[in-house]
């Protein structure tokens, strides 16, 4: 067994909480250079140019890209050989998630009660997602979710003859109606199989998936560019002010499902879509 | 590029199009759900409200705490249309204008037009850029609510685009992809 120190992942989760909300991931800003060369409105491209200006004023001062500094996924890998020492996890999570947003002047956005709703003033509890894997590694991968797009997100538990353009209308639909409260271009995960809980995470899971991918099974990959190029003819452009950029990725996570059903989440995200990971 | 200051004149709101994009200077004031939500409980009081909101330029915000030597954080805007319940008795009260990200209800254009005010966009998810025009900043109601205090904000050049003018035009309203 090797052992892994609780406080070395808090110090990590810290970290990782600054990178991701000062540094806009790299596939996320080469998409948006990408969707300027192609656009032709000019306001759409006048919107663009502001985000990567935005990008680089913000890992320049330090700023937060965007000030919905979100709630904070955490996505754990741990190796089965590892051994945690020195505490609880959780708390170690949290402590770093904590830290982070205090010291680095992240907005508390997180509420400790969905009915009577006092913010925690500390940006915690994160929602923490635990796989065991093999090996003696763990990785964490920080994200952190602002809520104009998760407000946006949809599941829906199809039937399983359901037509690949139904499952295709739904998602489209979920994109019209979260026309400009998602702050458009979107990037969409979509998580297909498995339960409804299942789907859900898998959507979540595909967020983290560099925009551009695919899916490595030819017939979704095909579903992926599908909805990537009909999703982008709806119009709805950078803050639905139209044009030809209204989606700069979308990637799909599938995991087998029952003969009777086929669950299909989406999981809505924007074009300040983040997130930062690091092995130890 | 249009240059205007507030608090907004009346003959300002009046020459701006839907469309027009706008660098607006001067104090606006911050004000999100729970701020929307606690004016709210006030009027319905009766009680004289602690803050005089004639004139006063409502921005849908809340900011990241400021950095060392800065005046604000990242300072985006949010969804309008969660305040959109609050914004006509905020109109009645006498606030000239409005900013926010996306479209706006009926009932919230019909009073814009009715009271002659203005609702802008600022594009979402730039904070950082948005808080370069950003020269003074205080908590000046509500401290308790932390992000969602009011804060008064002193703007130079800030960067918005007319989404409802005064004659209730509104840019969303062709948008194809809403009415479907
Ligand atoms: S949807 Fe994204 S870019 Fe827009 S305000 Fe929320 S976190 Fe920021």
């Amino acid at each position: 067994m090797r052992k892994v120190s609780v406080s070395k992942i808090r110090d990590t989760v810290a970290d990782l909480c600054l990178k991701a909300n000062f540094e806009l991931r790299e596939d996320v800003l080469a998409a948006i250079r990408a969707a300027v060369d192609n656009e032709t409105e000019a306001r759409a491209r006048r919107i663009l140019e502001s985000i990567i200006e935005n990008a680089r004023l913000a890992k320049s001062k330090r700023l937060a890209i965007c000030q919905d500094t979100g709630i904070v996924v955490v996505h754990l890998q741990l190796g089965q050989n590892v051994s945690l020492t020195g505490g609880s996890l959780i708390s170690a999570i949290n402590e770093g998630v904590s830290r982070a947003y205090m010291t680095g002047c992240l907005r508390s956005s997180v509420v400790g009660d969905v009915r009577v709703r006092k913010n925690t003033m500390n940006n915690t509890p994160a929602v923490i997602h635990t796989e065991i894997v093999k090996g003696d590694k763990v990785k964490i991968t920080v994200s952190p979710k602002g809520f104009g797009s998760e407000n946006k997100s949809a599941i829906k538990m199809f039937i399983p003859t359901a037509s690949d353009e139904e499952i295709e209308d739904f998602i489209i639909e979920v994109v019209k109606k979260a026309g400009t409260g998602a702050c458009p271009p979107v990037i969409l995960g979509i998580g297909m199989g498995g339960t409804f809980d299942e789907a859900s995470l898998l959507a979540k899971k595909a967020l983290l998936e560099p925009v551009g991918s695919s899916n490595p099974k030819p017939h979704m990959a095909k579903l992926e560019r599908e909805l990537i190029s009909k999703i982008n003819s709806l119009g709805i452009g950078p803050m639905g002010l139209g044009g030809k950029t209204t989606i700069l990725g979308l990637r799909i996570l599938d995991y087998p499902t029952h003969i009777a059903g086929l669950p299909v989440a989406v999981n809505v995200s924007c074009h300040a879509t983040r997130s930062a990971e690091r092995t130890i | 590029m249009i240059k205007i200051t507030a608090p907004l004149e009346k003959n300002v709101i009046k020459k701006l199009k839907v469309g027009d994009e706008v660098l607006l200077s001067g104090v606006i004031f911050t004000a999100r759900d729970a701020a929307h939500k606690r004016l709210s409980d006030l009027i319905k009081k009766g009680g004289r409200l602690p803050i005089n909101l004639k004139e006063a330029v409502i921005y849908y915000c809340g900011p990241t705490p400021p950095p060392p030597g800065l005046p604000i954080g990242s300072c985006g805007p949010t969804t309008s249309s969660r305040m959109d319940r609050f914004t006509p008795e905020l109109i009645k009260l006498g606030i000239s204008a409005m900013i926010g990200k996306g479209d706006r209800s009926e009932e919230v254009r019909k009073a814009i037009k009715n009271n002659k005010c203005v609702y802008f966009l600022a594009t979402g998810g730039i904070g950082a850029l948005l808080a370069t025009k950003v020269k003074s900043a205080s908590v000046v109601l509500f401290k308790d609510l932390g992000t969602e205090a009011i804060h008064r904000l002193e703007v130079k050049d800030f960067p918005l685009i007319v989404g409802i003018d005064s004659q209730g035009r509104d840019i969303y309203a062709k948008a194809k992809w809403k009415s479907e």
